[in-house]
Formats: C-alpha cells, sequence, structure tokens
C-alpha cells in the first residue's frame, strides 16, 4: 500500500485538561466519577466560565463548595442547576481534598458553547 | 576527664562499635550492607565503616585529645543479618547531627560515601538507606515547588502528567527540534523533555533549541486550550552557564527546566533548586550515572538514597525507573522510593526496602516520574503502580507511532484518561487492562494503531538488584 493512504492526519483538538480526550460521558459515568469523589472523602465543588475564559485559573463557584456532602443525587441536581442557570457556560466538577490543598480531580461536566 | 595519648593502631571496635548506644533523635542513621574480607570480625568491619565514615582514621593521632570523639564520633550501633546471604551483615551507623553543614547534601555523602568505600578491609560495600533526622530536614530547600504546586501552576488534576523525550535525542536542529516538541504538544501531552545528553552540542546550540522549543509551547497552548510546557534541559558546563540558561528560559516565560543531578552534582543541583524557588520555575531532574553507583546488589549507594538526596537537595520531578519498561527496577523498592519522594512519613518497611521510619515533616513532595521503553499496553500497570501523583514518559511509545508523534500523543492520553475513568469507577485496571484499552480504541483511530503497533513488545528480563527478603 503506499505510504499516504496508510498515514491518518492528525487534527489539534481544543481540550478541556483530565477526560477532554474521552468521548462525552454517558449519565451513569458521570454518576461513577462523582461516587469516587465521595469516596475519596474529598469534597464535590462545581464551577463554571463561559468559553471564552476557560484558561483562567479562577472559574466561578456556583454557590459554595459543598463541603462535607455524601449526597450523590444531591451533587447531581446542583450540576444540573448550575447548567440550567449557565447554559453556555462550562461545566466542571472538582473533587477537593482540604488535605493537601490541592484538586483531587477536576473535570468538566457540560462544555458551553 | 582527660585522656592520655598512646601512641599506636587500635582496633576499631573498641571505640567505634557501640551496641548498646541509643540512637537520639538528631542522629543521621545510615543501614550499610557490608562484606568483609575473609576472616576479619563483623564487629570490627562494621566499627571501620563507622569510624572512616565519621572520625576516625587507621592509626591514634595525638591531636584527638584536643577534643572530645566522644561527642562527634560515629558509631555502629547493630548489626543484623542479611536474609539469605551469609558473607555479608547490615551495620546501622548512627552519626551526631554536628558532623555535617547544615543543608548540604554533598557534605553528608561526602562522609558517608567516601574514603570508606575503598578501604581494603571491605570486598564490597552499600549504601542501603539514610534515615534524615527532622533537625537536619528542617535545614533543607527541598522541592522548589512541589506536587501541589507544580498541579496549581500546570492545572492538571485528578491524572498523572502526561510526556515524552523528544527523539532522535541528538542530532536535530534547534528548528526541527521545536518542531518535534510542537507536534506532540498538540497530540495531547502535558510535557515534553530535553533528553539529557542534550546540553549545547555544535549541531543546536541552547539558545537554539529554547527559542524554537518556547515558541511550540506557545502554540500547541494557543491551539489546545491547556497548559503545556517542555523542560529545559539547563544542565551545562560550569554553573555560570547554568545560571544563564535557567534565566533565559525564565525570560521566555517558560514552566519548567531541568538539571541532571548526579553527573551535574548536588552542588549544582541545589544551586539550581535554590534558584527555581526565587524565580517561580519548576525544576525536573534526570538520573544520569545512577546505575553505575546503584545496581550492584552489594557495592556502591541504593537509589532510595539517592532519591532522598534529590528531594533534600531539591526537584519537582525525579526519574525513579518504569518496574515495567526496559530499565531496571523492582516493583517493591520502586514502591519504597517513591514514598519517600511523595509522603510525609514513610514507616519502616524490609519488604518494601525502607530500613528507617523516615519523618519528611512539612517538605513538599516530588513527582515520580516512569520512563523509558513503556507503551500504550503498559498503560494499566503504569497507573496502578504509580498512581496520581508520577509523570509518564512515553519517547518511542510516542513518536514510534506510524502517524508521527501528534498521533502517539494522542494515542497515550486517551489510553491515560481511559485507565483513570475506569479505575475511579472501580475496575480493577491490572485485570481489566485488554478490555479497557480496546473499548478506549473503538473512539481513537490513533490508540487502535498504537495498540497493533506495540501488541508484542515486552521487557521480561529478571531484576539484576532484588530486595533482601525470603
Amino acid at each position: 500500500m503506499p505510504f499516504q493512504s496508510t498515514v491518518g492526519d492528525y487534527q489539534t483538538v481544543a481540550t478541556l485538561e483530565t477526560f477532554g480526550f474521552l468521548p462525552p460521558m454517558s449519565q451513569d459515568e458521570i454518576y461513577d466519577q462523582i461516587a469516587y469523589i465521595i469516596a475519596q472523602g474529598w469534597s464535590p465543588v462545581i464551577e463554571h466560565v463561559h468559553p471564552s475564559g476557560s484558561m483562567q485559573t479562577y472559574w466561578s463557584y456556583w454557590k459554595l463548595p459543598f463541603f462535607g456532602e455524601k449526597d450523590l443525587n444531591m451533587v447531581v441536581s446542583e450540576l444540573e442547576a448550575c447548567h440550567r442557570a449557565y447554559p453556555d457556560h462550562h461545566v466542571r466538577m472538582v473533587g477537593y481534598d482540604a488535605y493537601t490543598q490541592s484538586q483531587g480531580t477536576c473535570f468538566v461536566v457540560f462544555e458551553g458553547r | 576527664m582527660s585522656k592520655k595519648y598512646d601512641a599506636g593502631v587500635k582496633e576499631y571496635r573498641d571505640t567505634y562499635w557501640t551496641p548498646d548506644y541509643v540512637p537520639l533523635d538528631t542522629d543521621l542513621l545510615a543501614c550499610f550492607k557490608c562484606t568483609g574480607q575473609e576472616g576479619v570480625p563483623r564487629e570490627e568491619v562494621a566499627a571501620a565503616v563507622a569510624a572512616e565514615s565519621s572520625t576516625g582514621t587507621w592509626s591514634t593521632v595525638w591531636s584527638e585529645l584536643l577534643t572530645d570523639l566522644e561527642f562527634y564520633k560515629g558509631r555502629c550501633y547493630r548489626i543484623e543479618d542479611v536474609p539469605g546471604d551469609k558473607e555479608s551483615f547490615y551495620a546501622f551507623i548512627a552519626y551526631p547531627l554536628d558532623l555535617f553543614e547544615e543543608g548540604s547534601i554533598t557534605n553528608v555523602l561526602t562522609s558517608l560515601v567516601g574514603n570508606v568505600f575503598g578501604f581494603k578491609a571491605l570486598r564490597h560495600l552499600r549504601l542501603e538507606d539514610i534515615r534524615f533526622p527532622m533537625a537536619f530536614i528542617k535545614t533543607c530547600g527541598g522541592p522548589p515547588n512541589g506536587i501541589v504546586v507544580e498541579r496549581d501552576r500546570l492545572n492538571k488534576y485528578g491524572r498523572p502528567l502526561l510526556g515524552c523525550t523528544i527523539k532522535p535525542k541528538l542530532g536535530l536542529s534547534g528548528k526541527n527540534y521545536g518542531r518535534v516538541v510542537y507536534e506532540c504538544l498538540r497530540g495531547g501531552l502535558d510535557l515534553t523533555k530535553d533528553d539529557e545528553n542534550i546540553n549545547s552540542q555544535p549541531f543546536q546550540r541552547w539558545r537554539e533549541r529554547f527559542e524554537f522549543v518556547a515558541e511550540a509551547v506557545k502554540l500547541a497552548q494557543q491551539e489546545t486550550g491547556e497548559v503545556k510546557g517542555h523542560y529545559l534541559n539547563c544542565t551545562a558546563t560550569t554553573p555560570e552557564e547554568m545560571y544563564e540558561r535557567a534565566e533565559f528560559a525564565k525570560e521566555l516565560d517558560m514552566p519548567i527546566i531541568m538539571h541532571d543531578y548526579i553527573t551535574g552534582g548536588f552542588t549544582a543541583n541545589t544551586g539550581l533548586a535554590n534558584w527555581c524557588r526565587k524565580n517561580g520555575m519548576l525544576l525536573h531532574i534526570h538520573r544520569a550515572m545512577h546505575a553505575v553507583i546503584d545496581r550492584h546488589p552489594k557495592h556502591g549507594i541504593h537509589f532510595r538514597v539517592l532519591a532522598k538526596c534529590l528531594r533534600l537537595s531539591g526537584g519537582d520531578q525525579l526519574h525513579t525507573g518504569t518496574v515495567v519498561g526496559k530499565l531496571e527496577g523492582d516493583r517493591q523498592t520502586t514502591l519504597g522510593y517513591i514514598d519517600n519522594l511523595r509522603e510525609s512519613f514513610v514507616p519502616e518497611d524490609r519488604t518494601r526496602g525502607n530500613f528507617f521510619d523516615q519523618d519528611w515533616g512539612s517538605m513538599p513532595g516530588v513527582f515520580a516520574v516512569a520512563s523509558g521503553g513503556i507503551h500504550v499496553w503498559h498503560m494499566p500497570a503504569l497507573l496502578a503502580i504509580f498512581g496520581d501523583d508520577s509523570c509518564l514518559q512515553f519517547g518511542g511509545g510516542t513518536h514510534g507511532h506510524p502517524w508521527g508523534s501528534a498521533a502517539g500523543a494522542a494515542a497515550n492520553r486517551v489510553a491515560l484518561e481511559a485507565c483513570v475513568k475506569a479505575r475511579n469507577a472501580g475496575r480493577e485496571i491490572e485485570k481489566e487492562s485488554r478490555d479497557i484499552l480496546m473499548e478506549a480504541a473503538k473512539h481513537s483511530p490513533e490508540l487502535a494503531i498504537a495498540l497493533e503497533t506495540w501488541k508484542e513488545i515486552k521487557f521480561e528480563f529478571d531484576t539484576v538488584d532484588k530486595l533482601d527478603v525470603q
């Protein structure tokens, strides 16, 4: 086979850090990731920003970090409420680890347009 | 009480073998694996090691009566069998804190692994571990930034960092080299790396490289919307040139530089780490020459000691081997020293090769870097072994992709994220590795091709240096 036909063209994609290279997650898959955050003892935090500001360090908090929240359904309903309030914003889920003062994980759940 | 001068040669054990001694919290403790010449008693060998690595010399000298050697001497306080080895034994030695200059790893090593290693009464000698007392740790700068700050600067959370070394490692012009950096970063890697051999050679002077690389990093960052970096190797002929390169990297607004800490030396490394702390620069550390020193099971210095020394001297990332790739390293031992890079307290655990409790206090952690002969099929095992606070570097496993480096980078990124997602969802990623990767490849032609390309490559050789456990 000629070389040209075996080589694909890789197109650069704009991504939003962790999980940016995976296809959008199903609802169940997102629940699994939130359950992981809760199981690690991290606090769920919801943040959002207009896509033009996605590279800023600080995105806006949705309300306040949900310190000590263990209820998966409650976190999901807050995520949805944030998305309804800011339909054109990126919304990300953070697992905040107060012990290390770092984010145990962080991934975008809704992509704004 | 004053003593009389009695010229001559005393047995070392009369002075330096003190089995009743209880080590102080401020003592620096060391464990040596000793193999003496035939016929020399263990206590004499162990005491000789204590003496020659601290205050002693082969003969009694009058001038030692000018001071209180009881206060300054190192002492062997324990001897232990090496499991499964009749000719060697462990000697545990306590050194008073005042034997060492504050914050100087150079000084500690000059004493502990200096003349004593050439001592004729020994056939082999290996420094297995050091317990650094908190009083000494507090005098060291340590990592210029540490894991938490590095994550915040690079905006990477919940997963290992993903990188690769630029290949071919020697011979590219600055402009071509920058092209390869750009391809990797636009493909989804977080970081790329100068090979350790790249300093400032005739085919590519450092300034040329720095400028083209900076352009590549900025462009990739702009196009992908993610934070990118490249370890600009500042290892140089002289400290002055090293700092000149570091300053230029800062001028170009680059986030990270690198140093080769063993060939460059601890003094240079500590100096550069201090510079990084002052200038808000991350520091990646390579370890060329380590295997010369650490691979022989009976002679040299174990890498866990070199790793601890680096955490104290300063670095934000350190190469640790891969366990699964082309380079030497057994799993338990590797876990033992990556704990010592990242945790704030590491308990004694002989099954991981750690001979002492080691309290690191508030010293920041160092990212463990896994690099060398790894490819996408290794991803689940690497994530399981190294966890999130690591940097996984695929050189051949990126550039060797049939579509080129950008596609290779994307394949690795997809594989990494698929494994992290599966782990978080509670799947056993090592057992289910094949399924996880094959599922992810359905959405990524780049990964599908990578899996096909490297499906048969394994590096299954037995480890030369094994833990002494039975």
